[in-house]
């Protein structure tokens, strides 16, 4: 089987391989409303489970009376603490090492928690029976503030006390206060405080990373279905790693992990808020169980907003040392960190406050020290990594504020203060103070290129002008010119330092080459909308040479994809996307042999062009992946099985770095406090680019969930725990209509270690762009001296720091 | 719980008739009773657009209307816009430009498109931006959304001058 001649060119882009903007795969079912979400689901005979949730943030719960819901028409069954701990079901271990409470076990901790689990016909029968249950509450002290729960006699937690009242030691080691989660350290304390104590400029800073949450459009929810007669359980459910949930789900239940298969099907949209295991699993499971039916649990927008996975929620307290010329000697920062009632943060167990300290930044910092203190209060558990890598938003957000202070400090031009402390590209890997060794990085070159692209000089000089006219009455609007130079750590990860509930995080791919040349690969990964049908195809076809459209890329079901860890922390690209290079590698090297049996030559007298195997010296001479496919089922080669198939389980030896630039230009009306961004402009390094298309929407959109973050969205509190931001009328997600045009561009320093050098690119833009839409804020009153003011800027808050400056006359 | 009553609504072109509380959500009877399962549900009051229907010719959000209010009414859903064999220029222009990625906005999205350039044909950017406002992407950032919506429009301009 000789294939038509074609030139090399034409043949690669017949393969759609790596480096084109493919278009994607999934878009047909989804703009002809043939997705499949966990919602569409609708099994016979199922039943719908939905929660009685608590009103108040801190309360005794002394009776639930369920007789009247029970009455209710339509209604079947009603859980409560009491009928799931005899399972050992009413509390289920959360991510972080710690525990949580399934449905209330005599007392709530936050408002909206899960009381009672009522089953019923159709969501509005559940509806009702929530109604008619009757639950008694005594209500207690609310601690919302971290600070104040650290000091108060209130015991949040039983479980942290011993019988005369001592903290005991939890997860990660000694409580400092019985509403102490755990204290956790990176770098050298004491010759960090030398060098700060000694140094000539020092820079203090106290800033809070507020409340939010990812929201993405689909909320979470799932499907169980117990199947009695052969003792197997489905779960279908809006899972970040659905693998992880089924060993998790066999661990709390008891059912042993064959005959359990978890699905996640398409998903809406995930932003870290899918990740992690909540009471609506474990409950729907036990209710499919207890009625012999499936049931269907899905939060509404209010249930997700005030319950499942918020993120952030860091007070952080920084200093930074420097020469008189601006070179950075030293960082201290230490966080508390609010977790809410139960510490249910997704991060790999050795690190409890995730990757924060990655917090040097770009930057050559010689020493450095962090300190992390967790805190109980009365809000719901979560501090999942929203559209980040475990808490690398919080750490660059810090430094890059910091950065900021500094320079002020130093009555420098913020730019150059960055250029001079980078580190510089020959330093690569780089082991910063703070443990992590960078693969590799072009920080000044990004950096040069993207302040020229944006005429960085004019723009200070525009800005100039624009304070004085204002001073002079011309205008009542300034310019803040944002700026953020960020560095992420991405793709956990080796597994020698990374496990989620001692599950290693490797990924993997497994892939069948089918007789007629097209092809099936099944990752341990899952997409939530980054198109991995159509990137993943993308690289193997430039592996194996068979083209992108003939392989079918297959996600999320247990019982078919080999395991993984999932999609999150953008790991996809670093984790799975090696193991999908490597796994065609091992079809390649086969191929190679077959190749040479055809051929009649010796295995090392072919080599690998495209999409063939040509003989070294003789291109003419050549067997098409599609000519081996068939052959590797349907000939007799001696030494060689039959068939075309490989898998790969990757352990990543290092995470990968990706790096950017990002600059925000803002105008700020002084008398409304309105905002207007007239230009974004985000160069990303992200490596070798897999499907640029994909790239650029990638940044889209972490940069519209960045602007929203740093300029209104927030989950807040009021003193008795009411959360004051649950619905979409007060949670702020940007429309068309506020969010600007953005310029993206790139350079590429590929990652040393990765198969494929490439680094992830997700969560960059929102990583970066959270403290460049913030800077340009901050920037904007500079010269009125302000210094520091917390997120988010919405239109009051700026307003007020244009109060508080005297700018209203 | 209240009593069944009897409806009767064109969805796409069909007739349904059934039995249900009149304080079902038009939404609910779309996706439950009619297994249409395009239009989805993101918040339940109306700030989203996920569940963006039209109905006699305007563009309603499902999750805001009672199935009682929706009586006699012929209702559009992104099922009856175009299908494998008559894709509407808008499925296709979101596909050619990138303007989806998780794809739960996109049957609301596209639905709303489709009435928004039937209200303004020609749209700057600005209108575009300002029309699409009540369907939210937390995807995409809209830029692609907005391209995807400007080549359908140029494209489906072109076809109506071509036919004049
Ligand atoms: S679900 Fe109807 S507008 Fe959000
Ligand atoms: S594509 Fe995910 S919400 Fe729009």
């Amino acid at each position: 089987m000789k294939d038509e001649v074609t030139s090399r060119e034409e043949r690669i882009e017949n393969l759609k391989g790596m480096g084109c903007s493919r278009k994607r795969v999934e878009d047909a079912r989804f703009t002809q409303g043939k997705g499949n979400y966990v919602d569409d689901i609708k099994l016979d005979g199922m039943l719908f489970g939905d929660f009685v949730r608590s009103p108040y943030a801190h309360a005794k719960v002394v009776s639930i009376n369920t007789e009247e819901a029970m009455k209710v028409p339509g209604v079947l069954a009603v859980l409560t603490a009491a009928d799931l701990a005899p399972l050992g079901l009413h509390w289920m271990p959360t991510l972080a090492g710690d525990k949580q409470m399934v449905l209330a076990d005599g007392k709530v901790l936050f408002q909206g928690q899960e009381v009672a689990f009522v089953v019923a016909e159709d969501r509005y029968a559940a509806a009702d029976g929530i109604e008619a249950v009757e639950v008694e509450y005594e209500e207690l002290e609310v601690l919302v503030d971290p600070f104040k729960s650290m000091g108060s006699d209130v015991v949040l937690r039983e479980d942290t006390v011993d019988d005369a009242g001592k903290p005991v030691d939890g997860a990660h080691g000694p409580r400092k206060h019985h509403n102490h989660i755990f204290t956790w350290e990176a770098g050298d304390k004491d010759p960090t405080f030398e060098v700060i104590d000694a140094a000539e400029v020092v820079a203090e800073e106290t800033m809070y990373y507020h409340r939010t949450h990812p929201c993405p459009l689909e909320t979470c929810g799932c499907v169980a279905s117990m199947d009695k007669v052969n003792g197997k359980l489905t779960l279908w459910g809006t899972f970040q790693a659905p693998h992880a949930i089924r060993t998790v789900v066999s661990l709390i239940s008891g059912i042993e992990e064959h005959n359990i298969r978890v699905i996640s099907p398409d998903i809406g949209g995930g932003f870290g808020n899918k990740v992690g295991a909540y009471p609506g699993y474990v409950c729907s499971v036990v209710a499919s169980i207890v009625t012999g039916k499936p049931v269907k649990w899905i939060e509404d927008r209010m249930d997700n907003l005030m319950t499942t996975a918020f993120a952030r929620d860091y007070w952080m307290k920084g200093r930074i040392s420097a020469t008189k010329e601006g070179k950075i000697t030293g960082l201290h920062c230490h966080v508390t960190a609010d977790h809410g009632g139960f510490d249910a943060c997704a991060d790999p167990t050795k690190f409890p406050a995730g990757f924060m300290n990655i917090c040097t930044g770009s930057y050559d910092i010689p020493t450095a020290f962090l300190e992390v203190d967790g805190v109980y209060t009365n809000k719901a558990p979560g501090g999942v990594s929203y559209r980040c890598s475990f808490r690398v938003t919080e750490a660059v957000y810090f430094i890059e504020r910091m950065i900021e202070v500094l320079a002020i400090e130093l009555s420098m031009d913020a730019a150059e203060l960055r250029r001079i402390n980078f580190i510089k590209k020959e330093q690569f890997p780089y082991t910063a103070a703070l443990g992590w060794e960078y693969d590799s990085g072009d920080y000044h070159t990004a950096w040069d290129k993207a302040l020229k692209t944006v005429d960085y000089a004019g723009l200070r000089a525009e800005q100039a002008q624009r304070v004085e006219d204002f001073k002079a009455g011309k205008t009542r609007s300034l310019m803040g010119v944002g700026l953020s130079f960020f560095t992420e750590i991405v793709g956990a990860g080796p597994v020698k330092n990374c496990d989620i509930l001692g599950l290693g995080m490797f990924d993997s791919c497994e892939i069948r080459i089918h007789p007629t040349g097209s092809a099936i690969a099944r990752l341990g990964t899952i997409s939530q909308g980054q198109g991995h049908a159509t990137t993943f195809a993308q690289i193997l076809a430039s592996e194996i040479g068979l083209p992108a459209d003939s392989i079918t890329i297959e996600e999320g079901d247990t019982d078919t994809a080999p395991y993984g860890l999932g999609t999150y922390g953008s790991r996809s690209t670093p984790v799975a996307g090696a193991a999908t290079a490597m796994a065609g590698r091992k079809i390649r090297a086969k191929a190679q042999m077959i190749a040479a049996y055809l051929l009649e030559v010796h295995d090392d007298d072919v080599e690998f062009d495209v999409d063939r195997f040509v003989v070294k010296g003789a291109p003419e001479r050549f067997k098409t992946m599609k000519d081996i496919a068939f052959a590797a089922y349907n000939q007799a080669i001696p030494g060689i099985e039959p068939g075309l198939e490989a898998v790969s389980y990757y352990d990543p030896p290092n995470m990968t770095y990706p790096f950017g630039a990002y600059v925000c230009v803002m105008d700020i009306d002084v008398d409304t406090g309105t905002t207007d961004i007239r230009r974004f402009y985000a160069l990303d390094d992200c490596g070798t680019r897999i499907n640029p298309m994909v790239i650029e929407g990638q940044v889209h959109g972490g940069l519209t969930e960045a602007l929203a973050v740093a300029l209104g969205q927030e989950i807040a509190y009021d003193d008795m725990g009411n959360v004051k931001t649950g619905t979409l009328m007060d949670f702020f997600l940007p429309t068309a209509w506020e969010v600007p045009n953005y310029e993206t561009d790139h350079t590429v320093t590929p990652s040393p270690h990765h198969p494929i050098g490439a680094k992830g690119v997700g969560e960059s833009p929102h990583v970066g762009g959270v403290p460049c839409f913030s800077n340009a804020v901050q920037d904007a009153f500079r010269a009125f001296g302000l210094r520091h003011t917390n997120m988010p800027h919405d239109h009051w808050r700026i307003w007020k720091t244009a109060n508080e400056l005297g700018l209203h006359g | 719980m209240s009593k069944k009553q009897h409806y009767t609504i064109t969805v796409n072109g069909k007739e349904e008739e059934f039995l249900a509380e009149p304080r079902e959500l038009l939404i609910y009877t779309l996706r439950e009773r009619l297994n249409i399962t395009g239009p989805h549900i993101g918040c339940e009051t109306s700030h989203c657009g996920a569940c963006t229907v039209t109905i006699d010719g305007k563009s309603v959000k499902a999750c805001t209307m009672f199935v009682a209010q929706a009586d006699g009414k012929d209702v559009t859903t992104i099922e009856g816009i175009g299908g494998p064999d008559n894709l509407h220029p808008l499925q296709n222009a979101f596909k050619e430009h990138h303007g989806l990625q998780c794809g739960y906005c996109t049957p609301g999205m596209i639905t709303r498109a489709t009435k928004f350039l039937e209200e303004n044909p020609n749209p700057t950017e600005e209108e575009i931006r300002f029309g699409m406002a009540g369907n939210i992407c937390r995807c995409t950032g809209y830029q692609n959304i907005v391209k995807s919506i400007q080549a359908a429009a140029a494209e489906m301009s072109a076809v109506r001058e071509a036919a004049e």
